[in-house]
């Protein structure tokens, strides 16, 4: 019976509002973060939220086709191309971490010795250590070869350099098992830890290896259809202080450290169309 | 296990829908389409059968990014809203299930045609009675087509992936459910849902031929 209820109120909420479909990042999904902070959405507003959790390639793929009525992702550089399409509008820093080098704990090629994320990829390089690379248009992958850039290195077809084309958790399970390095956000980094054997071997402050998330409204003039002020109410919410908070208070007990820190919509990396 | 029961026994339950109906739907013009290929002489069936068994090794990913195309808001079929819904599952799912049960079903017939044919029609039957004696006729081999059918359709992860989207309570199915928990590195969670999709094959499966052997 209870479980009717709760089929019935579930059935109403859809029939209420249409559902607002956001199109993210793994990152954000599989450390559990969404599944966390939806829920408060939907009983607030009884938008019932379809998450769809792909790299930020393609949810800025989906999102720019209109089959998605907001995103939530991590490459500043693809979000402002985005807004300079004209793709996507009212966009909003949510969170940042950082990316870290993970690697096998034994450290071959010195990288817990790094003056710097530049010096850590130049050792990585100049070591010939495996690295395992996610080789897939995600956020992830466009930092790791934004730092290859900045290093003046590339390690495309180097025996050494191994491209994955699999999620972030995929990659941190295939470098373990290759005792290789690899570039990670924090986030997915911490969740497992503990199924891995990784260590992060480059986890410091370093404006190179700040991992912003940012949300963005797909152009409701570009896609009639999309579901617009769905789309601008799930904004409004994640920016609220209390929201907010949470998103910063997610999972801290277990890990001492914040796996998203809130940032109230001020942007660390401007993104500017 | 982090994955509750309740929700494993909701996606294995989306997903026995999901592949149900592309089966049904894949039968449904699948086994009219394989009475009637495998009734004709050899000259008039050899090209679609050639067809129809390279079909069975159509790639599911390749068929989920044509039916993304075809029904993304920017696509010929836009204005139904029917990416990332159940429905678009099944009817991607029914595309390859389509090629096994009308090939299967065609291999089955062609072996009985000419020996019904003469059968039916000595008995002064018509042609239609002729193709309806072959399906009846070819019952216990069907229920392999189907089987064959549903086993693709249930099994595959590329299509559901790309117009299902994996949104939880909406259209996770088991093996999109795999992927995400294999993802997530709760190996042990994966292979449960793995065990369980095994299981709701298993069941299916013993239906059709229990189903197929009575009759």
């Amino acid at each position: 019976m209870k479980k009717l209820i709760a089929l019935g109120l579930l059935l109403g909420a859809a029939l209420a509002a249409a559902p607002l479909r956001l199109a993210t990042t793994t990152s954000v999904n599989d450390s559990g973060l969404l599944e966390a902070i939806l829920p408060g959405f939907t009983r607030e507003t009884g938008i019932a939220v379809q998450v769809i959790a792909v790299g930020t390639g393609q949810a800025l793929a989906l999102a720019g086709r209109g089959d998605a009525d907001a995103v939530l992702v991590h490459a500043p550089d693809l979000e402002a191309r985005f807004l300079r399409e004209g793709k996507g509008v009212a966009h909003a820093c949510i969170a940042y971490n950082n990316f870290v080098i993970a690697g096998p704990a034994a450290d071959p090629a010195r990288v817990g010795a790094a003056a710097d994320a530049l010096d850590a990829m130049r050792r990585i390089f100049a070591a010939g250590a495996t690295f395992v690379s996610r080789g897939d248009n995600s956020g992830t992958y466009h930092r790791e070869r934004a730092l290859w850039r900045a290093s003046g290195l590339d390690p495309t077809g180097r025996p050494w350099y191994l491209e994955s084309g699999s999620g972030m958790g995929a990659t941190l399970t295939l470098a373990a098992e290759k005792r290789a390095y690899t570039l990670t956000d924090l986030g997915t980094f911490l969740f497992m830890q503990d199924k891995v054997d990784l260590a992060a071997l480059f986890d410091r402050p370093d404006p190179r290896m700040l991992n912003q998330y940012g949300y963005m409204v797909v152009n409701p003039e570009r896609f009639p259809g999309a579901n617009r002020e769905a789309a601008y109410r799930l904004r409004a919410y994640l920016l609220r202080a209390d929201v907010q908070r949470a998103i910063g208070a997610y999972l801290k007990d277990r890990f001492g450290r914040s796996l998203f820190t809130p940032l109230y919509g001020r942007c660390k990396v401007e993104v500017s169309p | 296990m982090t994955l509750a029961w309740a929700e494993v026994g909701e996606i294995a339950a989306r997903s026995l829908g999901v592949a149900g109906a592309a089966t049904l739907l894949a039968a449904l013009f699948g086994l009219p389409l394989g009475v009637w290929l495998g009734s004709r002489p050899r000259r008039g069936r050899m090209g679609a059968q050639v067809v129809l068994y390279a079909g069975m090794g159509l790639p599911p990913v390749v068929v989920g990014l044509l039916f993304y195309f075809l029904l993304s808001r920017s696509g010929p079929l836009g204005g139904l809203g029917l990416l990332f819904t159940p429905l678009a599952m099944v009817l991607a799912e029914a595309v390859l299930a389509f090629p096994m049960i009308a090939g299967f079903t065609l291999a089955a017939v062609r072996m009985r045609a000419e020996g019904v044919r003469r059968l039916v029609r000595g008995l002064g039957g018509s042609e239609r009675q002729v193709l309806a004696t072959l399906l009846w006729e070819s019952r216990r081999p069907i229920t392999a087509a189907l089987a064959a059918g549903f086993g693709a359709a249930i099994s595959e992860v590329g299509a559901a992936t790309i117009v299902g989207g994996d949104i939880r309570f909406h259209t996770r199915v088991l093996t999109t459910a795999v992927v995400l928990e294999t993802r997530k590195g709760e190996l042990e969670s994966a292979l449960a849902l793995g065990a369980v999709l095994l299981g709701v094959t298993l069941i299916v499966t013993a239906i059709l031929v229990v189903w197929g052997e009575r009759r």
